[in-house]
Formats: structure tokens, C-alpha cells, sequence
């Protein structure tokens, strides 16, 4: 009897552990879309799905989601577009806090700060969403189009970033990430990840942008120490187009023409990837230059595999100072791999050569050091980073 | 069966302790505590937290206070409120937030004009619940009757003392937590020790609603008396007023790096000579926050002197330039020394 009881109290709380059963809200553009919008994105409760019907939601300021388990979801990323062309207020367009969430299927343009920022949410999913600014490159569009940051397990696939004036897919100090299957046109820099552990950077499409892919650890930051970053089986092509980064951004200093920069950070793969017509680099390593103060932090890449790409023409215009003398002085383009000499520990496994500047410090200008040519070591290679694992819950809630 | 009544008994109770403390205001019953508790009442008059509501009068545990250095809302006007259940008391941590008793309430009502010629816009309440502070936008009718809740937020054109025209922005619900966050749960800004006048804290000793408060040696600046300050302290208080709520760890814009906390000592965490992180086209083409000597070359400076969404800074409930706390920041970035 006693055991029959202690059964039936369980049930009794595993029926109140259920959520009540989900809602779906359908959104319509037109009249108070602001307003009807903003209300269902408060309202909602976990596990309800808010509908953005197909059309243009004339949109005067940011939006913003602080409930856990919602899944925001447009009828495609041209049929939905949510439009902050006259917005005049907040510093993005749509900005999460909560958990669990799933953003999919419709688009932001033209946001006056960021497009849209997640912030803390652990267990997001950005899929199939379109950010852009639609005049294409611009010095006065926002900064970052999808952009995570302070979070674990996130997930941006099949989604399309053009204009941003800093990095079209920004994941900031975060852990536990995938970005696959993007197409990202037209930004600064086209992938960026950040004061970030444990990335996949794989099958994205990163064309016309200052930079393709950008591997990044800043000092002075909640979090430093980035590494364990794969990027794998890109392609990464033709990104020529002039920075148009405001100064003072670290992505300003990225020279037209890089296909994959390394900055700092410990134990960086680059794998497969196709890079093609990049007119500076293919693969660019440095450290971190500038003055710093955090005990933390260590300037210089670590533990870098370069292996099993595919390089097409590059080079033949690197985009810093010195870079034409350099290439006269070489007598052909900037091999594909570039390095400032300051590495600890580069495995290249493929056959091209390798250009060092020869730098001797940190902090060192840049035209200083006796640049060589290094033959590749061709040995060595590192064993693979292991892949990351998000939660099955958070593949299983695309289905 | 023991819960109701309990909770039955604590509301004779109080409602005996007003009876008796205040017998004069009997017309208007007292605060309803259970629209505190609990909901989203519509209207904002269903607190009874005024008396009538339009002339703000405060009803009976409702208490009036104002802050050395407030925060900049386009040049409106701030009538603030606490309202304590009968009974209850604050505490003071330190120089810090002031503590609330679960039950409590914190009541900011916007308003432009003087005299007959007052308007009211909006008013922000912060309501302690069981399981934590819960904040509601409520948006004041054209006919001034009374404010009705905008969980969206809204915009309202505004005519500006100086004339100018503004479109006003009210905050919505999640927009209120962007700015009252750390570490993602809801608190109050305003009512710190160090912001409140020691008068204040003295009377509301003697009137048993603070149970104590230490006297402390470095109190914030007086805004309107600002000049006979330091400016280092005046910019110092309308940074931590203005801007650390998000800049400080744990707040919404924590992974800045920036921290204007009062409390901050670290020169690089308050943005002296520190490089933006993510301030895009936000960073205007200046290299660091604060740049010793050279406010025209800060960051922190251009962005306080933009209007423009995605450059200017607050990020929220600013469509206009303070000039005046423009001005206090530019004067001590010029006397820091190179």
C-alpha cells in the first residue's frame, strides 16, 4: 500500500512537472506590429511558438525575448522580415536573454546597432535567419548581425549575414558552439569567434568580406583564455572588400584579403577548407599587439594545425604596410600561410610555404623582424580537436 | 486551510495598524497589497498608491524621497516613491542598495511641465514578490485620469521645457530589466545609501521605516550643487548613476568589460586607456574609452553626445543629450592627466 501510494504521488508530480500545454501566437505585419509583437514576446510562456506571418513588420524599436523556452519562427528568411529601417531606439534589433530559445525562418534588416544579439542564453538556436543591411558595405551599419555572447551551447546554421560593418556572425565569450552551413557576404569580417571555447566553424560559405573567418582572444575581458577551435570544410573566397570597419574596433586592423586569422589563442585547427583569391593570406597567425594588463592572458597562438586544405590563387596584394615592398622583395605573392613569427607550436601539414615576418617579441611593429620563408614541416600533425557535443535536446528541437 | 487564514489575520492586522496610525485619511483604504504580491493589475490606480492619483499624492506607508545624483531621462521631471506594508522596515547594507521587505514596492512616475501645466507620462513600478522584483511600465491617459499598463512600452511625442520636441520612449517590461539586471535577476538602481541624503536616512530612522543606516564619509555629490564638488566625484556619481547599472559584471553589459561602478578603482575596468570590445560604429573612430586629457578622442564621451541608436549611450530611455552631465564627463577626461 505504502509503495502503491509513493507510485501515485510520483505520477501526481510527474503530470505537474509537464508544461502546460504549448500555445502558438500568430503575429501579423500591418498596424501595431511594434506593439503586438512586443506584447506576445512578453506574454509568451515556455514552450510556446510565436508565429511571424509572412510580411514586412515595420518595426520604430528593438524587440526583445526574457522567456525561456520559446521558439520564435517566420515563414522563411525572405518572406518574413522584420524591418528596423526606421527604428529609433535600442542598440539591436532583437535581443534575448532567456534560455532554450529557437529563432528561425525569418529576417532582420537594416538594424540601427546590432541585429540580433543574444546575451546569456544558454542553448540558443539561430536557424535559417537572415540579417542584413541592405545597402551592403557601410561604415554606419550595425555591428555584429547574429551575435551570442556570455553563453554555453549555441548552434547558428543555414543563415545568411550581409553588411555588417564588424563581423556578420559574432559568438563572444562563450563555450560549446557550432556554426555550420552559413553564408555570410559583404561584412568585416565574416565569422568571428571570440574569447570562445570549444567552436566548430564548418561548411560555411564566407565570400566578399574584409576577413572570411576570424579566430580572436582579447585581453581585459570577463573571459580570456579562448581555444579548441575547429574551422572545417569552409570556403573562403574572395574576401577583398575594403575594411570598412569603424576605427578603433579590433577588426579595423584586419587587412583586405584574409581568408582565416588567428589572434592569440591555444589549440586552433584549420581543416579542409577551401581558400581561394584571398588577396593578403589564406591563413594569417599573429599575436595580440597592443599594450595589455590582465595576468591572464597569453598573446601569442598556440598548438595551430593547418592541414588537408585547398588553395587556390592569393597573395598578390597584402593589404598592410610594407606588404607590396614584401612581395617585390619575395618575387611572387605572400605564401598562403602567414605567420608574424610570434606561434608557439604551428603544425602546417600542407605542402605550401609558410611566411614568417620573423618578429622576436610581442608588441613588436610589424616591418622590424627579418621575415623567412619556412619550408613546411610536414610532420607533426595534432591530433583532431574532439567534436563538439551540444545537448541532444537542442538538435532534436529542429525536427 | 491554516495559509488563507493566516494571511486573512495579517491583513486585519495591518489594516488595524492603519486604522490606528492614520484614523484622518480614512476615505482612500490602503494599499492593496495583494495587486503588490501577485499579476499585472491595468491600471496603475489599482495599486492606491496615490490619493488621487493625478496630484500624486502618496497614500498612507507610501514615502516620498529623491536621489543626490539622479539618473538622466530626457529632462523629465521624477517623482519618486517606496511604499512599505504596514509594519515593515528597510535595512541598509553598507553604502549600498538599500534592503526591501518582500511586500514592498518602488513607484517612479515622469512627468514634464510645471504646475497646472504638468504632465504626466509614465510610471515605473518595482513591485518585491515571493520570487523576486517583478518591474511593470503603466502609461498615464491623455485626459490624465489615470495610467494603464504598457507592457510593450510605447512612444509619446513630447513638447520639452527648452521647447524642443522629443519622441518620448517608454520602456517595455523586458526593456525595464535590461537596465534594473545583474546576473539575471531583477533589483532596484536608485536607492543606494551613498545616493541619499543623510537628512532622509535620519527621518526615516525616527519614523522606524530604516531600521539603521551607517554615516558614511564619501557620500554622492548633490547634482544641482555639483560645483562645489570635485569633478572627479561628480562625473564619478553621474557615471555610476547613469551607466553602471549595465556596465559593472553581472550587468547587461558585462561582457564590455567596462565597470563605472563609484566602487571601481581600476583604471583600465573604468576605461581609461581600455579599446572597445563590441561597440561597432559605436566606437566613432576612437581607440579607447577614455583617452587621459583628450575628451574629443574618448569613446565614452562621443557616445554620451549621440542621439543616434546604435552609436548613442544609455542605450535606453535617453532620445536627447544630456548636456549638462555631457559636460561634467568632458571636464574631467581634460584635466586626467596624458
Amino acid at each position: 500500500m505504502k509503495k502503491l501510494m509513493i507510485a501515485a504521488l510520483m505520477s501526481a508530480a510527474s503530470v505537474t512537472a509537464t508544461p502546460v500545454m504549448a500555445e502558438t501566437h500568430t503575429i501579423t505585419a500591418g498596424e501595431g506590429a511594434q506593439e503586438r509583437l512586443q506584447e506576445a514576446l512578453i506574454l509568451a510562456e515556455p514552450g510556446d511558438e510565436i508565429v511571424l506571418a509572412a510580411g514586412r513588420y515595420t518595426l520604430t524599436d528593438g524587440l526583445s525575448l526574457d522567456v525561456d523556452n520559446v521558439t520564435v519562427r517566420g515563414a522563411g528568411m525572405n518572406a518574413s522580415v522584420l524591418d528596423f529601417t526606421g527604428q529609433q531606439g535600442s542598440g539591436e534589433g532583437l535581443l534575448v536573454t532567456s534560455d532554450n530559445v529557437t529563432l528561425r525562418d525569418f529576417a532582420v534588416e537594416n538594424a540601427k546597432g546590432d541585429g540580433i544579439k543574444s546575451k546569456g542564453a544558454d542553448g540558443i538556436i539561430y536557424h535559417a535567419v537572415r540579417v542584413e543591411w541592405t545597402n551592403g558595405p557601410d561604415a554606419k551599419n550595425g555591428a555584429y548581425g547574429i551575435y551570442p555572447v556570455e553563453a554555453s551551447n549555441i548552434l547558428v546554421q543555414d543563415s545568411y549575414v550581409r553588411g555588417a560593418s564588424d563581423a556578420g556572425i559574432y559568438v563572444g565569450q562563450s563555450e560549446n558552439i557550432i556554426v555550420r552551413r552559413n553564408r555570410v557576404v559583404e561584412n568585416v569580417a565574416g565569422i568571428e569567434i571570440e574569447n570562445s571555447n570549444r567552436a566548430e566553424v564548418t561548411e560555411n560559405l564566407a565570400t566578399k568580406n574584409t576577413g572570411g573567418i576570424l579566430v580572436f582572444d582579447l585581453p581585459g575581458l570577463p573571459k580570456v583564455g579562448g581555444g579548441q577551435v575547429m574551422v572545417e570544410n569552409n570556403a573562403v573566397i574572395d574576401n577583398n572588400t575594403d575594411n570598412f570597419a569603424p576605427e578603433g574596433n579590433i577588426v579595423a586592423t584586419v587587412p583586405a584579403g584574409t581568408g582565416v586569422m588567428v589572434m592569440a589563442n591555444d589549440a586552433v585547427q584549420v581543416r579542409g577548407n577551401a581558400l581561394i583569391n584571398n588577396d593578403t593570406a589564406h591563413v594569417m597567425l599573429i599575436a595580440y599587439s597592443q599594450k595589455f594588463d590582465d595576468a591572464r592572458y597569453r598573446p601569442r597562438p598556440s598548438n595551430v594545425t593547418v592541414s588537408g586544405n585547398l588553395y587556390g590563387s592569393g597573395g598578390a596584394k597584402p593589404d598592410f604596410p610594407g606588404g607590396e615592398a614584401l612581395v617585390g622583395m619575395l618575387g611572387m605573392p605572400i605564401p598562403p600561410v602567414l605567420t608574424d613569427g610570434l606561434h608557439q607550436k604551428l603544425a602546417v601539414m600542407d605542402p605550401v610555404n609558410v611566411l614568417s615576418l620573423g618578429l622576436e617579441r610581442v608588441g613588436q611593429p610589424p616591418l622590424q623582424g627579418k621575415p623567412e620563408v619556412l619550408t613546411p614541416a610536414g610532420s607533426g600533425d595534432l591530433p583532431r580537436l574532439p567534436a563538439v557535443q551540444l545537448p541532444a535536446e537542442m538538435e532534436a528541437r529542429l525536427k | 486551510m491554516i495559509r488563507p487564514l493566516a494571511i486573512l489575520g495579517a491583513a486585519a492586522l495591518a489594516l488595524v495598524g492603519a486604522l490606528g496610525a492614520r484614523a484622518t485619511v480614512l476615505e482612500m483604504p490602503p494599499v492593496d497589497d495583494g495587486a503588490v504580491m501577485e499579476g499585472m493589475v491595468r491600471s496603475l490606480s489599482d495599486y492606491r498608491f496615490f490619493n488621487p492619483e493625478t496630484a500624486q499624492i502618496p497614500n498612507g506607508n507610501v514615502i516620498p524621497y529623491s536621489l543626490n545624483t539622479p539618473l538622466y531621462s530626457d529632462g523629465a521631471d521624477k517623482l519618486r516613491f517606496i511604499y512599505l506594508p504596514e509594519g515593515k522596515q528597510l535595512t541598509a547594507d553598507g553604502e549600498g542598495l538599500l534592503q526591501f521587505p518582500v511586500g514592498s514596492a518602488i513607484i517612479k512616475t515622469f512627468a514634464f511641465g510645471e504646475g497646472k501645466d504638468r504632465k504626466l507620462i509614465e510610471t515605473r513600478v518595482l513591485l518585491h514578490r515571493a520570487d523576486g522584483w517583478a518591474a511593470l511600465p503603466y502609461r498615464w491617459s491623455e485626459d490624465q485620469s489615470d495610467a494603464k499598463l504598457a507592457l510593450a512600452g510605447g512612444r509619446v511625442p513630447i513638447t520639452r521645457p527648452d521647447g524642443s520636441q522629443i519622441s518620448y520612449r517608454i520602456p517595455n517590461k523586458n526593456q525595464c530589466k535590461q537596465c534594473h539586471s545583474k546576473d539575471g535577476e531583477v533589483i532596484p538602481i536608485g536607492p543606494k545609501v551613498r545616493n541619499l541624503s543623510t537628512s532622509w536616512l535620519n527621518k526615516k530612522m525616527a519614523q522606524r521605516s530604516l531600521a539603521s543606516a551607517p554615516a558614511l564619509e564619501r557620500v554622492l555629490p548633490v547634482w544641482s550643487k555639483r560645483g562645489t564638488w570635485p569633478v572627479e566625484d561628480v562625473a564619478r556619481a553621474y557615471l555610476d548613476v547613469n551607466c553602471a547599472h549595465c556596465h559593472q559584471p553581472g550587468g547587461s553589459a558585462s561582457n564590455s568589460g567596462l565597470d563605472l561602478r563609484w566602487e571601481q578603482d581600476d583604471p583600465h575596468a573604468l576605461g581609461i586607456g581600455k579599446p572597445p570590445v563590441a561597440a561597432g560604429r559605436g566606437a566613432g573612430g576612437y581607440l579607447v574609452s577614455i583617452a587621459p586629457g583628450s575628451p574629443d578622442s574618448s569613446i565614452l564621451t562621443h557616445r554620451m553626445g549621440s542621439t543616434d541608436p546604435g552609436v548613442a549611450m544609455p542605450e535606453l530611455g535617453k532620445s536627447t543629450i544630456d548636456e549638462e552631465g555631457l559636460a561634467v564627463i568632458t571636464r574631467w577626461i581634460a584635466q586626467m592627466e596624458q
